[in-house]
């Protein structure tokens, strides 16, 4: 994956670059928005990572020019602002996520990669298939090898966010954002449990677990025998 | 800028000015239509007067003839300001009278004129106006009464001086009441004006001084020092809760420090500095989440998160923030009963609202002691009720914990107060200020209120009128 990261704190960049590099990807840096519009123009990019305040040209700008001239690189705005309408303000100008900063590195992996996976195919299937796990998002049934599973309509939708997203990470704060809509922090780790919930209605019973936790970062589903 | 040039830009002179000149136009208004009518009555007079003489002068002759009437006409010609009078032949031959010269054609026709002439006794004076009357008497003789015109004109010319130096004056006396009424508003302004400099400089405990006379300048002033004193309650405000995040972010800080020292000094495996390492991240996640909290607390307190307002009703908040708790309560052996049928529609930030519902439900779990009720053989129930009543949409979240002391309901609103009892748990003491600050941001208040045993926390909204009510 070849990342670009708009971002002027070096310190930052550099730290972000060498990160992404070891996890194995390809991330160029630019210090300010005009040379981020230039190179992100030039293309080839799977991901944009923007910040939103930068010398030159505004991280939104960017973005916006980005988007009229009809580019639709997948872009995450980072921004120190962090407020409800800010984010708002962000994707409203054609970013694709937004992440508060501070940040931690595995949740910014998580949600590039995701971003990256969405830009690349594997749009809105009808049907999502982990091993021997099928869930219908047209008749909302959930079947592991011949056994009917009954979920609750939410834990139905936090299947269906694992599946879409099988194979990938996915952080507590992207299951509340996308599954709950909720842009706060909910002090007490709530998600754990009902990911335990979850578990024990698809994996119990069954000698191969499906949905995994990733330590100090999230969640995944994925086919364990491969 | 020159003081008349200030004096002429104050809003109180360009008004006086404005209305000097409403009223200048209506004196000279007055003045013309006084001037116009004496000159009416004048004109009546001398009618009336001419007619009474016509009317004896045409009985005398009608009665003794002509020369009763020359007779008659030349005594009354002779008397010190006398009429006019003129008697001549059918071919215009002089008989009688006083009449030296007038404007020609003048005896031709009957009835009422205006005409120059000259008085027979002063030929060489300039000619004088006059109103006359010309009869024609039976036999042809001509007979001409009229009255000089000199006195009209002079009613006149008195009048139209008076009303030229009353113009005069009402101008004169309104550009000075103008300018002494503009000087004392100006230097009332001027004295407002220096307070607010010197409150501009810094010192905020300034205050506009107030006459006492109840009027426009005394309630500005009041309302100038009321803003003032919110400023300054305010600013006060933002001093406390720098000390305090200053305070605050600084124990976790120093501990963080103290904790990274201490291993460079004595780690001696990997094993080690990965569990420090491990130590500090998780601290420091603690700090920014105290930290996103006081900001989210002064967002909500500066009402700048007032704008992406809109209506949405409080019972799917209640039932989703249940949901999402649920399993949490269940785990802790705890009952999390919702109790939100009603719609209840209230105008505010749904985020925020779920957020203060979230932290209300947080903290009845953690406190909520699972054996609490076991005495009853009941499990605990943690209550999420929505109600309604005249003005007011009530989100209330109920337990059976050990509740907060009546003396300690108030203090345990502000932010980082953590009770001794709680201090044990973790938490930023940052949960219930934040909704205290989301309740007063819509508009309502959060009160803590004895469950007997237990607490019963309750976001009071007020309500805004459903359209979706049954």
């Amino acid at each position: 994956m070849r990342l670009l990261i708009i971002e002027d704190d070096r310190d930052a960049a550099e730290y972000l670059v060498k990160a992404f590099r070891e996890v194995g990807h390809v991330a160029d840096h630019a210090a300010d928005g005009e040379e981020g519009l230039a190179l992100a123009l030039d293309g080839g990019y799977d991901v944009l990572i923007v910040d939103r305040m930068l010398p030159k040209l505004d991280g939104l700008m960017v973005i916006g020019r980005l988007r009229t001239k009809g580019n639709t690189t997948p872009a995450l705005i980072l921004s120190a602002l962090g407020a409800v309408d800010d984010r708002v303000r962000g994707l409203r100008a054609g970013g694709d996520d937004y992440l508060p900063k501070p940040y931690s590195f595995s949740e910014l992996l998580a949600r590039v990669e995701v971003l990256a996976r969405r830009h690349t195919g594997r749009g809105e299937e009808t049907q999502y298939r982990v091993a021997d796990l099928e869930l219908d998002r047209l008749s909302h049934r959930v079947v592991r090898g011949s056994e009917e599973i009954a979920l609750q309509p939410r834990e139905f939708r936090l299947l269906e966010y694992l599946m879409k997203h099988a194979g990938q990470v996915v952080t507590r704060t992207m299951l509340l954002e996308n599954v709950w809509d909720y842009h706060f922090d909910p002090q007490t780790n709530i998600i754990d449990v009902h990911i335990s919930r979850l578990r024990s209605k698809i994996d119990k019973g069954f000698a191969q677990p499906l949905l995994h936790t990733v330590r100090g970062a999230g969640y995944m589903i994925r086919d364990g025998a491969r | 800028m020159t003081a008349l040039g200030k004096l002429l830009r104050t809003t109180a002179f360009q008004l006086t000015l404005v209305y000097l000149i409403v009223f200048a136009l209506f004196a000279a208004f007055l003045v013309g239509y006084f001037a116009l009518n004496t000159r009416r009555l004048i004109n009546e007079q001398i009618v009336g007067t001419v007619d009474v003489e016509v009317t004896a002068l045409t009985g005398q002759y009608n009665q003794a003839g002509i020369r009763r009437l020359v007779v008659i006409v030349d005594v009354r010609s002779r008397r010190p300001g006398s009429s006019l009078y003129l008697v001549t032949t059918p071919t215009g031959e002089g008989l009688a009278g006083n009449v030296g010269s007038l404007e020609p054609g003048i005896l031709e026709s009957e009835g009422w004129v205006e005409t120059a002439y000259r008085r027979l006794e002063e030929p060489e004076s300039a000619e004088h106006t006059a109103l006359v009357r010309v009869t024609r008497l039976p036999g042809g003789i001509r007979l001409l009464v009229g009255r000089d015109l000199d006195e009209r004109e002079r009613m006149f010319h008195i009048v139209a001086v008076a009303g030229r130096w009353s113009v005069a004056l009402v101008v004169v006396l309104g550009v000075l009441g103008g300018i002494f009424v503009s000087r004392r508003v100006l230097n009332r302004v001027e004295a407002m004006t220096a307070t607010a400099q010197t409150i501009m400089a810094g010192d905020l405990s300034g205050r506009l001084s107030i006459t006492g006379s109840g009027d426009e300048f005394d309630r500005l002033a009041l309302n100038l020092n009321g803003m003032l004193e919110r400023i300054d309650s305010l600013m006060r405000g933002l001093k406390e809760v720098t000390d305090n995040v200053a305070h605050d972010l600084k124990t976790p800080l120093t501990r963080l420090r103290n904790r990274c020292e201490a291993a460079l000094r004595m780690a001696k495996t990997d094993a080690d500095y990965r569990r420090v390492l491990e130590e500090t991240i998780e601290e420091s996640d603690g700090l920014i989440r105290t930290f996103d909290a006081l900001l989210m607390i002064a967002r909500a307190e500066s009402g700048e998160v007032r704008d992406g307002m809109a209506e949405f009703d409080v019972a799917d908040v209640a039932r989703d923030v249940g949901e999402l708790y649920e399993p949490l309560a269940e785990d802790k052996g705890l009952s999390l009963e919702i109790q939100a049928n009603e719609h209840a529609t209230v105008k505010g930030n749904r985020e925020l609202v779920s957020q203060a519902l979230a932290n209300l439900v947080d903290n009845a779990i953690k406190y909520a002691a699972p054996d609490a009720d076991a005495a009853n053989g009941e499990r605990a129930g943690i209550v999420v009720k929505t109600s309604t009543d005249k003005d007011q949409i009530m989100l209330s979240v109920s337990d059976h914990g050990p509740g907060i002391p009546a003396g300690d309901r108030s203090r345990v609103v502000e932010r980082f107060v953590r009770l001794e009892q709680s201090r044990s748990e973790p938490g930023s003491g940052l949960g219930l200020s934040l909704v205290s600050a989301v309740a007063r941001l819509h508009g309502g208040e959060l009160k803590l209120e004895d469950n007997a045993p237990g607490l019963t926390a309750r976001i009071a909204l007020p309500r805004v009128p459903s359209q979706r009510a049954a």
